[in-house]
């Protein structure tokens, strides 16, 4: 489902197999799991890079475990299960102490997406995959916190209608263009994951401290912060 | 410490002599005072603030020494250079910083809390510096870096990489309005650019105003706010 490797100051957390890597409750719990691990063993200069096997990064909610619930209440309860549980995921994400980059092998949609968007940077392939927010093509409203995290990380009025009004399939170019992703020069799986490990070194050759690291992250979206019950400031002890 | 210039119609602030010019009490008071002067001058709401220094600094930030020495000082700095800045973003007349020299941290602030940043080109450089010196960003510095950076990816590159950014680098990220080959052609470009407004006319006293409700969100922080977990330094020292 997903493992987390070490490699040097890199963590890897890869989605593993080649489906969709959609978001049963399972796998939200595994990768809450996985990141909690990360932190644990966190120290100066250490990163975190997400990726996953395939044609997919993640296709979003498991929609069909939800309909399988046998009537229309039972999928909109599974549905919001799902929902309710993947937000510590993107909060995980936001109070991680390293540095965190998406390195998207493939297609990214919906809950997909917003893992990725969740990462302080976001590479993609030029070639392969694009980005799409299903939900006004499903008649699925969007999550509070989906909303918030749009609006912290894409700064356009015209990217964020592009990306969840439209119904688009935003490919490497376009998403690069609209401020979603910060590089689409890849051809390939292994470019873009040599990519992040490139920019992770660069990173992690800082030896920035973790936890001022997170703090500041943290303060730089309080809206989405006030929204994931994140505490956005440290009260940190004077060096004496 | 500061002096104060006029020239025609312009007011040239000036931060004055070879030192870092760290905003401890004193220059915060100093400045105060002259802002206030300048404000009350009767002239003022058909002026300009052309706010420049001398030598290798504009501001290199807080006195870090001092308040690793008495910590009750780092509130205190802070305190007034809210309030500094909340003058500034009342002051009835534009406001242009000809950076010249390095902003560091508050430093920056104060540089970008001008309506126009005009910049020297071949030396020195913007640098939230907080994440190498290990210092929590205040969250009405974050505020003022919403207002003035427009791009998520911008302000994450600026607060959480800590970039050195040059004036050209600058330029293309919005924090600069435009970037000249040397000091001097900075200051001068300050002062035909604060002739040429006077000669648009209008009125001061609207001006301000208005820039007041712009920056709403910053002075909704600057003003009255209650914040307990202040910045405190982990290190001393710049790595300048």
């Amino acid at each position: 489902m997903c493992t987390l490797e070490k490699r040097g100051d890199l963590f890897l957390l890869t989605l593993t197999g080649d489906g969709e890597h959609r978001f049963h409750p399972d796998t939200i719990a595994t990768i809450l799991s996985l990141l909690e691990q990360a932190k644990s063993q966190s120290t100066r200069g250490s990163i975190l890079i997400t990726t996953a096997n395939g044609k997919f990064f993640s296709n979003g909610f498991d929609l069909a475990w939800a309909q399988t619930a046998g009537s229309k209440t039972g999928a909109a309860n599974r549905l919001h299960q799902m929902v309710e549980s993947f937000k510590p995921v993107v909060a995980a994400l936001l109070d991680l102490p390293m540095p965190t980059i998406a390195a998207l092998n493939g297609h990214a949609a919906a809950a997909g997406l917003m893992l990725a968007i969740s990462h302080d940077y976001v590479f993609m392939r030029k070639d392969r995959g694009v980005l799409y927010m299903s939900e006004v093509d499903i008649g699925l409203s969007m999550p509070d916190y989906f909303s918030a995290l749009v609006r912290a990380k894409i700064g356009t009025s015209a990217a964020r209608r592009e990306l969840l009004l439209s119904g688009k399939k935003i490919r490497g170019e376009e998403a690069v263009g609209l401020g979603i992703v910060d590089s689409a020069a890849y051809d390939s799986e292994e470019g873009v994951v040599e990519a992040s490990v490139r920019l992770g070194e660069k990173l992690a050759a800082k030896k920035w401290s973790g936890e001022v690291y997170a703090s500041i992250r943290k303060s730089l979206y309080p809206e989405l912060c006030g929204i994931l019950g994140l505490e956005a400031r440290v009260f940190a002890t004077p060096k004496l | 410490m500061c002096s104060l210039e006029k020239r025609d119609r312009l007011f040239i602030l000036k931060l004055t002599g070879d030192g870092e010019h760290r905003l401890n009490p004193t220059l915060l008071d100093s400045l105060r005072s002259t802002i206030n002067k300048i404000r009350s001058d009767p002239s003022s709401s058909k002026s300009v603030l052309i706010t420049t220094s001398d030598g290798k600094f504009f501001s290199n930030g807080y006195d870090l020494a001092l308040a690793e020495s008495n910590p009750s000082l780092s509130v205190l700095m802070d305190a007034k250079l809210r309030s500094l800045i909340a003058d500034l973003i009342s002051l009835p007349m534009p406001t242009i910083a000809a950076v010249t020299g390095h902003a560091s941290a508050a430093g920056c602030i104060l540089a970008m809390s001008h309506d126009y940043v005009l910049m020297r080109r071949d030396r020195g450089f913007l640098y939230m510096s907080e994440l190498d010196i290990e210092l929590i960003v205040p969250a009405w510095f974050m505020a003022v870096i919403r207002m003035k950076i427009g791009s998520p990816a911008a302000r994450r590159d600026v607060i959480l990489t800590a970039a050195k950014v040059t004036a050209d680098v600058g330029v293309k990220m919005g924090i600069v309005d435009s970037a000249y080959d040397s000091a001097v052609e900075t200051v001068e470009a300050a002062v035909k650019l604060g002739e040429e407004i006077i000669k648009r006319g209008g009125d001061g006293h609207v001006y301000g105003k208005m820039r007041e409700t712009l920056l709403r969100e910053v002075l909704s922080h600057t003003i009255g706010e209650d914040e307990s977990g202040l910045s405190v330094v982990r290190n001393t020292g710049s790595k300048l």
